[in-house]
């Protein structure tokens, strides 16, 4: 009985002495993290939106979008670009679940008369050297002017406006998907996303 | 004991990748450039060290029959420290190593260091067979990741060698060239050893 104290007690110790050092490098790293969070998703933001002189992550509105298949809300964040008062572009976040493995995030950045303005890619599990040189500017150039209607949102290998990469189809044709849902979203709730929330 | 003798056996002697073949996984699978192999190298030989003094500081205070989840609690503080640390100062490398930051808990070089000589070793010596196990496992990260991204993406830690011209071996970057590309290097450093005897 008493060895198990003793046990029990050290390892009390040192799980303390764990704890301890672990709270205080948290709280000094918490603020770092937050900015470096920050500025990834500030640097997609310039990157998709034409030019802008706001903080665009500090204009957003937030909607919901669907519901997934527990049922339960997915909401997404529209970020608005301005130059002065007027409206440059919105961007937003859309996600490919159909890659070919994993999801692909993609940031989409629509001019306000709803063409697109560019598109990045933020994460990506990809094939390296095929299916994620949808990352390259090549690929994510040819979404730039293109409007909902007046293109075929399909890669050409499926009779659309969109190069595939070779040997990935699969890939490509994810991404053209997802940034054509992100546009039609966009397309019906125009009103509520230039106007809506909290400037 | 002799310092140097520690330090330097974990460079060749009893390097953890290519002698010992421990801790493959991470080994197999940050490899694809590199940049990552030297972060991924890095942030274990961190770990390690620090891994390596706690224990060894700890030895007589840890009883023997609670010593593993001792060093394991010691080990995941520091890789959590390690991973926070990554995610604040270099997003870059935080992202590109992903899930295999947290993963260094289980890494096996670092619990086998600890249970097989900084539990049993004073600080100094502890301090120096991490510092060199580390490096050593460092330096190999690095050699296959630059072996794999010279002949899978034409580049070395980014900058392009051969030119435009050049028609990257993929398979290289892809996870069979990490098996192949280690199996060369190992060939390679045998035929060296059985030479020199």
């Amino acid at each position: 009985m008493k060895e198990i104290t003793r046990l029990a007690f050290v390892l009390t110790l040192i799980a303390v002495g764990a704890g301890l050092i672990l709270s205080l490098v948290e709280s000094a790293t918490r603020e770092p993290i937050a900015e470096q969070r920050r500025l990834q998703t500030l640097k997609a933001l310039k990157a998709v939106l034409p030019p802008l002189d706001n903080s665009p992550d500090a204009d957003t509105v937030t909607l919901v979008v669907g519901t997934d298949k527990k049922g339960r809300d997915i909401s997404r964040t529209f970020y608005r670009g301005r130059q002065g008062e007027a409206l440059t572009g919105v961007a937003f976040k859309v996600v490919a679940p159909d890659g070919y493995s994993g999801n692909i995030e993609i940031m989409v950045g629509v001019e306000p008369a709803g063409t697109v303005s560019g598109v990045e890619i933020l994460n990506n599990s990809e094939t390296p050297g095929l299916g994620n040189r949808i990352t390259e500017d090549a690929f994510k150039d040819q979404f730039k002017g293109k409007a909902l209607s007046g293109a075929d949102w399909r890669v050409k290998k499926d009779g659309g406006d969109f190069d595939q990469i070779t040997g990935a189809t699969i890939s490509p044709r994810a991404v053209v998907k997802a940034v054509a849902g992100g546009l039609k979203f966009f397309d019906e709730h125009y009103g509520e996303i230039v106007t809506g929330g909290a400037k | 004991m002799n310092l140097v003798r520690e330090f330097s056996k974990g460079f060749w002697r009893e390097n953890a990748v290519f002698k010992l073949l421990l801790g493959l996984c991470p080994t197999l699978a940050v490899t694809t450039s590199a940049e990552n192999g030297l972060g991924m190298g890095l942030a274990t030989t961190f770990v390690l060290l620090c891994s390596n003094v706690a224990v060894s500081a700890l030895r007589r205070l840890i009883p023997a029959k609670v010593r593993i989840p001792a060093y394991i609690v010691i080990i995941a503080s520091f890789v959590t420290v390690v991973q926070l640390c990554m995610e604040a100062y270099v997003y870059d490398l935080y992202k590109a190593l992903g899930i295999f930051i947290p993963l260094i808990v289980v890494n096996c070089i670092i619990l086998g260091r600890a249970e097989a000589f900084a539990g049993k070793s004073p600080v100094a010596p502890s301090l120096v067979d991490g510092l060199g196990m580390g490096l050593g496992f460092t330096l190999a990260l690095f050699v296959l990741g630059a072996v794999r991204e010279i002949l899978g993406a034409g580049s070395l830690l980014g900058v392009s060698l051969f030119g435009a011209g050049y028609v990257p071996f993929l398979l290289m970057i892809l996870p069979p060239g990490a098996f192949i590309s280690l199996g060369f290097l190992l060939a390679g450093m045998n035929a060296l050893e059985s030479r020199r005897r």
